[in-house]
């Protein structure tokens, strides 16, 4: 599908392609367009219209849900630069990086079997998150100077502290559903 | 606006006249239609003057079909004929009957299809076909009471039903003759009932028990927005699994050990169900089981035990609102009111655990019972055209992930749970061996690792692929969710273009001809006026695409079109005149179709001049007044 009034999900959203958008502009964007855009403004439309709805639509919601969520927004900015992440050639990683990493992991996995449970949880997390903050600083950074390798380092990085956030999120389920 | 004048071609014609719709809640043990009259949602009452009818179905062995209160007066008298509780079987398979509380109610036929029927004497009947039947009989107590016919129905679905569920849901609309405007989940319909007037920005909680699932959706309101932040639940968890814990503990207190009594066991689960009535009011309640030596037990339950009772059941819905907390990724102190939606919200160990969970009191304003009703009936008027200005805009989310069957049977996810509908994704395939030109997918639901561990919505081939050698072909599978939350996937190979045609094969499901068959079915009963009346309504079809693509002509046909194209749209156009003038629906029907077809581009292109023109007004309105603000 391509819909003539925009191929890059900043310009849909008639937003400059940086990574420090105004999330409320976004927000006010993406609602403007799906109240002219939803199926539901197209249901006694023609099977044609109904179908073009249904397209446009789903494409807004892609492009908001790539740029409102910051690490998604940072791969974007990446792809848009030609330099799209690979898992399976990607394998070189900052030593130091990798040791806090571990470290990190550990403090999770003990988590469970400590006195207090939900304070261990709370430290993990508290520490992940400054350093997933830290990463969009960095993105920022080197995104603003234009300094795309050095970004693309920072995003790799930054999906191994995501995926070890949603680690702590399935453990917290298991911890309440445990409580009852 | 022209991109409405095109949806809306009707209205100009005859602008007082109001298109009528309804919103249908199908519910597990009651159901209900609405509809907006002089500007307010109302129940509809049928002819016994009841609101809400038992959602049972009587099949009599002359093919008479009783619905609501006269088939549930035979349920302990005639058990096998008489179905309740349907919904709970729709998109399931026979393999899953035993997770199901029906295994030893009814007689099965499990060997005849993919769908579990149940043996009555009127013939085996499917999930789809009991739940056609009910939607029947609401149809018709709209169409006495609103005086007209029908252009649709909302049907609000759980927002936990998955896709195979939906889809049997919209079947049995298609099988009643009943226009489906939207599938709408139930707690957004709630939301929608109470929240027109939300203030700015209000985060709202929909708990939703019913007899027979549960949802917990949360959602932001703000201006007639409703975005569905996330939904969890429990499509087996209801006012009905309270009935059945009661009824074994009755059972045992009154020495009752034959179970294979079908009768019996109504009549337990009916006593059960009053005993759980009258709790919500008093705090103890006597009652009185006839038993099979023609004496009878006496006993009493008070509201403790029944708590006690209903306990590890009700904690299943807490695991549910924590999770989808977590998928908001907001605190319970972020949520600014909870909502109490279905009947077994009444029960007070309910409301009281539920308002402790939030920390705040729950809202009962609205009948637990007809509010989902109310809010379906509202966003109908909408869909059906009836209030173009309306700034009602429904957001909602996919309840369970979309997954692809990988290497090793694992399920990797294409589409996450919590997503917001409608949307696309692309996944890309090759083929690993020389020459090959097929490919096999199968596409489950679900949020378990294995495929296995999760439901099996359809094995789909692609078929047609160019003959290439290994990894050279290149197939892009697109999984479509539309608005209702039904899934539909398409393939092409990048490099040719080639669509690649797509079987499939819905894993609980009905495929197009047997729906085709039960509608052929349900027509062998109706007069001759069926043919007449679908003539008719393919020439009212007919008039408003005519009226449609030519007013769109008028308006910009030279801007967007060169005289090769117009002249083929023209042709079209002047074909399906001719076909109107006839009286076979099929030619209307495939002229209709062309004139659909040949002016697709065209359409497409004014959409977007439109959009862009829409787009550029509301900004420039929005700087004014963000300038007049300060």
């Amino acid at each position: 599908m391509q819909l003539d009034f925009s191929n890059n999900y900043f310009e849909l959203f008639e937003l400059q392609s940086v990574f420090n958008i105004e999330v409320s502009e976004l927000d006010q964007r993406f609602q403007q367009l799906q109240r002219v855009l939803h199926p539901d403004k197209f249901a006694s439309a023609s099977d044609a219209e109904r179908r073009w709805s249904v397209q446009a639509a789903s494409r807004v919601n892609e492009a908001y849900q790539t740029l409102k969520q910051p690490l998604k927004r940072a791969n974007y900015l990446l792809e848009l630069q030609g330099l799209m992440l690979n898992e399976e050639t990607d394998t070189q990683m900052d030593p130091m990086f990798l040791m806090e990493q571990m470290e990190l992991r550990e403090a999770l996995g003990d988590v469970e079997s400590s006195s207090d449970p939900y304070a261990a949880l709370d430290k993990v997390g508290v520490q992940l998150n400054s350093q997933i903050n830290d990463s969009a600083d960095a993105f920022l950074a080197s995104a603003t100077s234009e300094d795309w390798p050095q970004a693309r380092t920072v995003v790799r990085q930054w999906q191994f502290l995501e995926k070890l956030r949603q680690e702590t999120k399935s453990l917290e389920a298991r911890l309440d559903d445990a409580e009852g | 606006m022209a991109l409405f004048q095109i949806a809306e071609p009707g209205q100009a014609q005859a602008p007082h006249q109001r298109r009528l719709a309804v919103g249908i809640d199908l519910g597990t043990t009651n159901s209900l239609v609405a509809s907006v009259m002089s500007g307010s949602a109302k129940v509809l009452v049928n002819e016994q003057d009841e609101a809400s009818i038992p959602s049972v179905v009587h099949y009599q062995e002359d093919g008479t079909v009783l619905v609501g209160s006269a088939a549930q007066a035979k349920a302990v008298a005639d058990p096998y004929n008489t179905i309740a509780s349907a919904k709970r079987l729709m998109g399931k398979g026979a393999d899953d009957l035993s997770d199901t509380l029906f295994a030893d109610r009814y007689l099965f036929d499990t060997d005849s299809g993919s769908l579990p029927a149940f043996k009555t004497q009127a013939g085996n009947k499917t999930a789809v076909d009991v739940s056609s039947a009910i939607l029947q009989s609401l149809k018709n107590t709209a169409e006495l009471s609103l005086g007209g016919e029908l252009v649709g129905a909302v049907i609000t679905v759980p927002a936990y039903f998955d896709d195979a569920q939906r889809q049997a849901t919209k079947d049995a609309a298609t099988v009643a003759g009943l226009h489906v405007l939207r599938l709408l989940n139930e707690p957004t319909a709630a939301a929608l009932a109470y929240g027109l007037d939300a203030k700015e920005d209000a985060c709202v909680a929909i708990f939703d028990l019913g007899g027979g699932t549960f949802d917990i959706s949360l959602l932001k309101m703000q201006r007639g927005l409703f975005e569905v932040m996330a939904t969890a639940g429990d499509t087996a968890l209801g006012g009905d699994d309270f009935d059945h814990a009661l009824a074994a503990t009755l059972a045992e207190q009154a020495g009752i050990t034959d179970l294979s009594d079908a009768s019996q066991q109504r009549n337990l689960l009916n006593i059960a169900r009053g005993i759980k009535e009258q709790l919500s009011d008093q705090t103890s309640c006597g009652f009185d089981i006839p038993l099979a030596d023609g004496g009878s037990y006496k006993g009493t339950i008070d509201r403790d035990q029944f708590n006690a009772l209903i306990e590890p059941l009700f904690k299943r819905s807490l695991k549910s609102c924590r999770q989808a907390l977590r998928d908001a990724n907001i605190e319970k102190s972020d949520v600014d009111a909870v909502v109490m939606v279905g009947g077994s919200t009444r029960v007070p160990l309910v409301r009281d655990r539920v308002s402790e969970f939030f920390g705040r009191t729950v809202l009962t304003d609205i009948n637990p019972d007809e509010v989902v009703a109310v809010g379906a009936a509202l966003q109908a008027d909408v869909l059906a055209g009836n209030k173009p200005d309306s700034e009602l805009l429904l957001l909602d989310v996919i309840p369970l992930s979309l997954g692809l069957e990988t290497m090793g049977g694992l399920a990797e996810k294409v589409i996450p749970r919590n997503t917001t509908i409608p949307i696309a994704r692309a996944q890309e395939f090759t083929t690993y061996k020389d020459g090959q030109t097929a490919l096999a997918l199968h596409v489950v639901q679900g949020e378990r690792e294995l495929v296995s561990d999760c439901r099996s919505l359809a094995r789909f081939e692609l078929r047609d692929i160019p003959p290439r050698v290994a990894g050279a072909v290149r197939i892009q599978v697109i999984f479509q969710v539309d608005a209702d939350g039904l899934l539909t996937v398409s393939a092409i190979e990048k490099e040719s273009g080639v669509v690649a045609s797509v079987d499939v094969k819905p894993s609980y499901g009905l495929s197009d001809s047997e729906i085709e068959q039960m509608l052929t079915a349900s027509m062998e009963h109706a007069s001759d006026d069926m043919l007449a009346r679908a003539l008719q309504e393919q020439k009212v079809e007919a008039d408003r695409v005519v009226e449609a693509i030519n007013s769109a002509l008028a308006s910009d046909g030279d801007e967007h079109l060169d005289s090769d194209e117009r002249t083929v749209i023209d042709q079209a156009i002047g074909d399906l005149q001719t076909a109107r003038a006839g009286d076979s629906t099929d030619a209307i029907k495939s002229a209709i179709a062309k004139v659909e077809k040949v002016s697709n581009a065209y359409v497409e292109r004014r959409m977007n001049a439109t959009v862009r023109k829409m787009m550029a007004g509301k900004q420039l309105a929005d700087v004014e007044s963000d300038t007049s603000d300060t």
